[in-house]
């Protein structure tokens, strides 16, 4: 399945998309897979495989916790790819969300080429916007990645046009001016920003940074596509699949009380 | 005879452009840019255009230089090294002391820019991450004097090792927010104020105090250090009658030894050399040495030679320096390397010490161990070079904040012991271990809060939500 059938699945059934965060290698690389998989299990409709890395800016503590575990445990840029190739073997849309620099350093159109063969859809990038994307934007095309670019409650008209116009497959609207992490309400600039971005594109709009209970996810499913959760899986991971699994179901149950 | 000599001032550094500047989006050849969260572009966007503004405002520049001039005490002096020039194959060695500036560095030069362009922006936080905490002391004491809320994001290794400069930015009412993630020294102390500024960025702005970063940054903390290299050009073809030979700056983010190099690059007889911490040996891994062993990379939002190994994840630095122990450098040095217009070499802690060593034994001058690599890597110079030689240093700090660690260096004194503890003399007050009463009462006056904040200094964690 494409990223732009999940959301038209989505669409179709009258409901929000859900997507689960979780790193490769967190606590270590096969349990990374089990705990993608149990994302899935529990009702995620597609994926997005973090890629550790070692100064995560946007990232809150949940988070940078979680990917430093990983990197202390080894975990290497070709574990992600088997990360990824093995979640999509088993039937879960993945896309990877990275910061640039592994990117650049691995080389982006090998990077692009080897995700693609993982069976990886796409690539978030927190840390890149689409003026210092040029080598990114050719990758994706040549091997048929979608770009999901992010959009912020402070980014101007002008800028929100630019980048989801660079956009392939979703806009990540970031939803507060923030790093990640849980909290407990969902960001008032929210729905403005969904709404702003909506005027600019019609590809599907999921929304991130904070959510972590069924009922804000069903409050952001009532004005976006698509619902981001990370920080809340991160810390579920702690205590196995089985949490996950049950906490993806919690918040699948909300993007379909929207 | 009395000399006029130099005429430049601070705001001739930002007024006139130098004609190599970046691309429209700040980029020097292929580095630069901006590697930042979207979150972060407008704020970015704003200060690159009330910077533009600034640069021709007569306001603005008139009063930057009125404070370079009655409080920094600009022009900084150049001062003829003859003693220390005799360790250096007779060479001629002039060191523009930039440690005597108010705070005691370079960075002032920076700090009072930008904390003018604050004021203008409207906000009323300032934010600033230190290593040596010689740019956190700087931008507190900018701070105290306009009125602005300061919060100093420091690696914990950092706060141990320049515990004096702790005090001082805490005596003069900054929050001292030791950062206590990754390796604990000046990168996690970079990512930790990216956080606090991209959660707060509406009030605050993030004073960065090198030519790093995105997107103005690189190419605006250069144009307020600009001054150096105009100054010291003027007096050493006063004071020489010619050009120098070569210049020599220690690099860490690399903004003293940009403001030094800028008013020479189009002087092709002058030879510009960038000398890196080497720590204990670029062969044993543990160093600073980006521009000589990095490879092109993104960090703290902008392409530049960084540290990092296969996976592109950033590789620890190492150096005695705190404020030179930085994984990445400016990306205005990385195209300056790759031009050839300037060179880069690596400087052990050992030879740095032997400079400080030196430089405080035969000139009087107490360098901070940054300097001390420059000066260092002057002695090189000058062998190399011979006595006719002509070398300016910049001498970007002064040496009080690492007595501690050279005096255990230099096996003065013994672990655990403090330098002023191992020569009979209490510490200072108002350290923060725990001001006595009488300091915390004279300092406080007649606020609590002020009492209150010695006392007890805050250790919070910033930005994040959880
Ligand atoms: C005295 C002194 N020199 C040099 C540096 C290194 O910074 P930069 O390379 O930006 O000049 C520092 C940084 O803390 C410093 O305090």
């Amino acid at each position: 399945m494409s990223v732009a059938e999940v959301f038209a699945k989505a669409k179709a059934d009258e409901r929000g998309a859900l997507i689960g965060y979780l790193p490769a290698g967190f606590p270590t690389v096969d349990e990374s897979v089990e705990l993608l998989k149990a994302l899935v299990d529990g009702g995620c409709d597609m994926l997005e495989v973090g890629v550790p890395y070692s100064d995560p800016v946007i990232d809150g503590p949940t988070v940078a916790g979680a990917t430093d575990v990983a990197l202390r445990a080894g975990t290497r840029l070709r574990d992600v790819f088997s990360v990824v190739e093995r979640v999509t073997a088993a039937g879960c849309p993945a896309v990877v969300m990275t910061y640039f620099n592994p990117v650049l350093r691995y080389g982006v159109d090998a990077f692009a080429r080897d995700l693609a063969n993982a069976g990886g859809l796409g690539m978030i990038t927190p840390d890149l916007i689409p003026e210092e994307a040029d080598e990114w934007l050719a990758a994706s095309e040549a091997h048929g990645l979608d770009r999901i670019f992010l959009v912020a409650p402070s980014s101007s008209e002008e800028r929100i046009a630019k980048t989801v116009a660079a956009c392939r497959g979703f806009v990540y609207a970031a939803s507060t001016m923030g790093v990640t992490g849980a909290r407990d309400t969902v960001a008032s600039a929210a729905p403005a920003l969904v709404a702003r971005t909506r005027a600019h594109t019609d590809l599907p709009i999921g929304v991130g940074l904070g959510v972590r209970s069924r009922e804000q996810a069903a409050e952001v499913a009532g004005f976006a596509d698509g619902v981001i959760v990370g920080s809340a899986f991160v810390t579920a991971a702690a205590q196995g699949p089985a949490r996950v699994r049950a906490l993806a179901a919690d918040l699948a149950a909300g993007v379909r009380d929207r | 005879m009395t000399s006029i000599v130099p005429t430049s001032k601070a705001s001739d550094g930002i007024r006139t452009p130098s004609g190599h500047e970046p691309d429209e989006r700040g980029h020097f050849g292929r580095y630069g840019g901006r590697f930042v969260p979207e979150a972060l572009i407008a704020a970015l966007d704003e200060l690159s255009v009330v910077y533009d503004k600034i640069r021709g405002d007569r306001e603005f520049l008139d009063e930057l230089d009125r404070l370079h001039r009655d409080y920094t005490g600009r022009p900084s002096p150049l001062t003829d090294a003859w003693k220390l020039g005799e360790h250096a194959g007779g060479a001629r060695i002039l060191l523009k002391r930039e440690d005597l500036n108010h705070t005691g560095s370079h960075k002032i030069n920076n700090v009072l820019g930008q904390a003018l362009l604050t004021k203008r922006m409207g906000k009323t936080r300032v934010i600033a991450e230190t290593g040596a905490g010689q740019h956190g002391v700087a931008t507190a004491t900018a701070c105290a004097l306009l009125d602005l809320e300061c919060v100093i994001y420091m690696g914990e290794v950092d706060t141990e090792r320049q515990a004096l400069n702790v005090a001082r930015m805490r005596l003069l009412g900054a929050t001292v927010i030791p950062v206590k993630t990754g390796s604990r020294t000046l990168k996690d102390a970079i990512n930790e104020a990216l956080r606090d500024w991209v959660t707060n960025v509406d009030t605050t702005h993030y004073v960065l105090g090198t030519v790093a970063g995105p997107h103005p940054f690189p190419t605006m903390v250069r144009d307020f250090h600009r001054i150096i290299g105009l100054e010291a050009r003027e007096q050493v073809l006063d004071r020489v009658g010619r050009l120098p030979d070569a210049v020599a700056a220690c690099v860490g983010g690399g903004s003293n030894a940009i403001g030094i190099f800028h008013a020479f690059l189009d002087d092709p007889s002058v030879r510009l050399v960038g000398f890196e911490p080497g720590g204990e040996g670029v062969a044993t891994g543990r160093h600073g040495a980006t521009l000589s062993e990095g490879s092109p990379g993104a960090l703290h939002g902008a392409l530049s030679y960084l540290l990092q190994d296969e996976d592109g994840q950033t590789k620890e630095s190492y150096s005695i320096s705190a404020g030179l122990d930085y994984p990445g450098v400016g990306p205005e040095h990385a195209l300056l390397k790759d031009l050839g217009r300037a060179t880069y070499e690596p400087v052990t802690d050992a030879e740095a010490m032997e400079a400080f060593a030196l430089l405080s034994r035969t000139e009087g001058i107490i360098p901070a161990i940054e300097s001390a690599h420059a000066v260092a890597g002057a002695l090189r110079l000058g062998r190399e070079l011979g006595p006719d030689a002509v070398i300016l240093v910049n001498l970007s700090g002064r040496g009080d904040k690492d007595v501690d660690t050279a005096a255990r260096w230099f096996g003065m004194i013994g672990e655990g012991e403090s330098a002023a503890e191992a020569s009979g003399t209490r510490i200072a007050e108002g350290s923060p271990a725990g001001p006595s009463d009488e300091a915390a009462g004279s300092l406080a006056g007649p606020s609590d809060e002020a009492a209150g904040s010695l006392a007890a200094p805050s250790d919070g964690t910033a930005g994040g939500h959880e």
